[in-house]
């Protein structure tokens, strides 16, 4: 008995379609006169680690919100595998910014990662084996195999983030969203989630990361989008080098 | 010693108040431990105190006064969720404008009423006088209630550290919250036969935050919870029995006494670490 949280959660991919494409997204704030994001169209190739950059309240993370359906657009449409938001909840995978999960809950890292199944399991149904089986294999791929008995902050901030992204790769996304996850991040982690997201791509799978760190772009990531005050301003395809620019 | 522990419990009224103090005390500290855990202690404050105009209007009527506390615990609950839904007042601020309004009305009908004699039970608790009808009303009700809590186990847990997550897989937050409100609109009102209104959120709340202090584990600070609740409970027992005091201040009482011993043991080893 399979009893999903959202009735629409298990809609097939449309053959050929982008995993990410957008198109004229608009989105409000409630009573703030300055759309956060204003006719934002883009497209995202399967396969592609997509680097969102721009100033603190360019929209980066408002874009990633409304297509993790967190938001309501205004405006426009967002299509993930050729379907609408929502339609396949158990594909996309959100990585909030550290700050919105309540650390101090008595949660192990565990646990917290074993969350990523929920969406496959929905209602009454109970972790099984071999969901456990996936987390610590997931667990020991990130580093944090010793760690996994911690209750969650207890661990460093870098920790935190490997643990989310954790998180996400259990949920077997094919879209991963990532909201500023190498801030306040130490080496060995960013080298640790740098390298995973190189490796998921590999798979096939798609990232779209929102970031401050603009050094080492064109080594981590093979698009870049630029958000200045809520347009989008160019797509860098392919990406100049530091020297270039 | 065994003679004196057993001595009380010759009688049935005590035992029924065993019963419904043991019943009350696993429910409160099970569901306690979220409404630690969210910072929710003020919703079940407010929960607890808008029940008394349910209760003195079932009383003026002699309809049964659980089906009053029920009706006034849900309205309130669902109240809360609907103010907290728009965003023009804060929630807390609603929350403080509500239940004292509905506690003033509470009090208001009572002084109508005339007499206080059984509506000071419904202020302070009267776990004595609880009776075998109300007993089983109260196991049904807990047994719904830990029944609901461990069904959604995963889902109220998930939605209460990271609800963003919760959301994006498709779980609603919000509604997730609805749930634990009318839950707790239930067991507070079961609460209320054993500590009265004033005292229902110290048995909502000492017994979690004690537990919260002793391990960093969901079901474990939930068990803990409810051994010190039920302990409280016969202490609090054995106090009204033989020194005479009120037994709703006994049992919380006895919570806070460990809550403080908690604490204690908490610095304690959180010192010896540094």
């Amino acid at each position: 008995m399979h009893l999903p949280y959202s009735g629409r959660g298990q809609a097939g991919v449309v053959p050929g379609a982008p995993a990410l494409a957008i198109h004229g997204l608009t989105v409000r704030y409630p009573g703030v006169p300055v759309p956060a994001l204003r006719e934002v169209s883009l497209s995202l190739p399967t396969g592609v680690r997509a680097a969102l950059v721009g100033a603190n309240g360019s929209g980066k993370s408002t874009l990633l919100k409304a297509v993790a359906g967190l938001l309501q657009p205004r405006a426009g449409t967002i299509r993930i595998f050729g379907q609408p938001v929502g339609a396949c909840h158990h594909r996309v995978a959100y990585l909030p910014q550290r700050g919105e999960v309540d650390w101090r809950f008595p949660v192990t890292v565990e646990r917290l990662v074993l969350a990523g199944r929920y969406v496959h399991l929905g209602w009454l149904r109970q972790p099984g084996r071999a969901d456990r089986a996936m987390v610590l294999s997931v667990l020991e791929q990130l580093g944090l195999d010793a760690l996994a008995g911690r209750q969650i902050s207890q661990l460093s901030g870098g920790q935190q983030q490997r643990a989310l992204l954790a998180r996400a790769l259990v949920q077997e996304a094919d879209l991963l969203l990532l909201d500023e996850p190498l801030s306040a991040v130490d080496a060995t982690s960013r080298q640790i989630i740098a390298h995973t997201l190189d490796r998921l791509c590999r798979q096939g799978k798609t990232a779209l990361v929102a970031t401050h760190q603009l050094d080492r772009l064109s080594e981590e990531f093979d698009q870049v989008f630029t958000l200045h005050e809520g347009v989008l301003q160019q797509a860098l395809q392919p990406l100049p080098t530091l020297e270039e620019v | 010693m065994t003679e004196w522990l057993l001595e009380p419990f010759r009688y049935s009224f005590m035992q029924t108040g065993l019963a419904a103090a043991a019943l009350v005390g696993i429910t409160c500290a099970t569901i306690g431990a979220y409404v630690v855990l969210r910072r929710m202690a003020f919703i079940g404050d407010a929960l607890s105190h808008t029940v008394l105009p349910g209760l003195v209007v079932a009383y003026l009527n002699s309809w049964n006064l659980f089906w009053g506390a029920i009706a006034a615990g849900l309205l309130t609950a669902l109240g809360i969720g609907w103010v907290s839904r728009r965003g023009a007042v804060r929630e807390d601020t609603a929350i403080g404008v509500f239940f004292t309004a509905m506690f003033a009305l509470g009090i208001l009908l009572m002084s109508q009423a005339g007499s206080f004699r059984d509506l000071s039970h419904m202020l302070f608790g009267n776990i004595l006088g609880v009776r075998p009808s109300d007993l089983w009303l109260t196991a049904g009700i807990a047994a719904g209630v830990l029944l609901t809590l461990a069904l959604l186990h995963k889902e109220l847990e998930l939605s209460s550290y990271d609800p963003t997550y919760a959301e994006v897989i498709g779980l609603r937050a919000d509604r997730m919250r609805f749930v634990l409100l009318i839950v707790l609109a239930f067991t507070v009102v079961t609460c209320i036969q054993v500590v009265g209104v004033i005292l229902t959120s110290a048995l909502l709340v000492t017994p979690a935050a004690a537990a919260a202090l002793l391990t960093n584990r969901l079901p474990r600070m939930m068990l803990i919870a409810a051994l010190i609740a039920v302990g409280s409970a016969l202490v609090g027992l054995y106090a009204s029995y033989y020194a005479n005091v009120a037994s709703g201040a006994a049992i919380v009482l006895t919570c806070t006494a460990c809550f403080g011993l908690a604490w204690l043991a908490h610095s304690l080893r959180t010192r010896s670490v540094r």
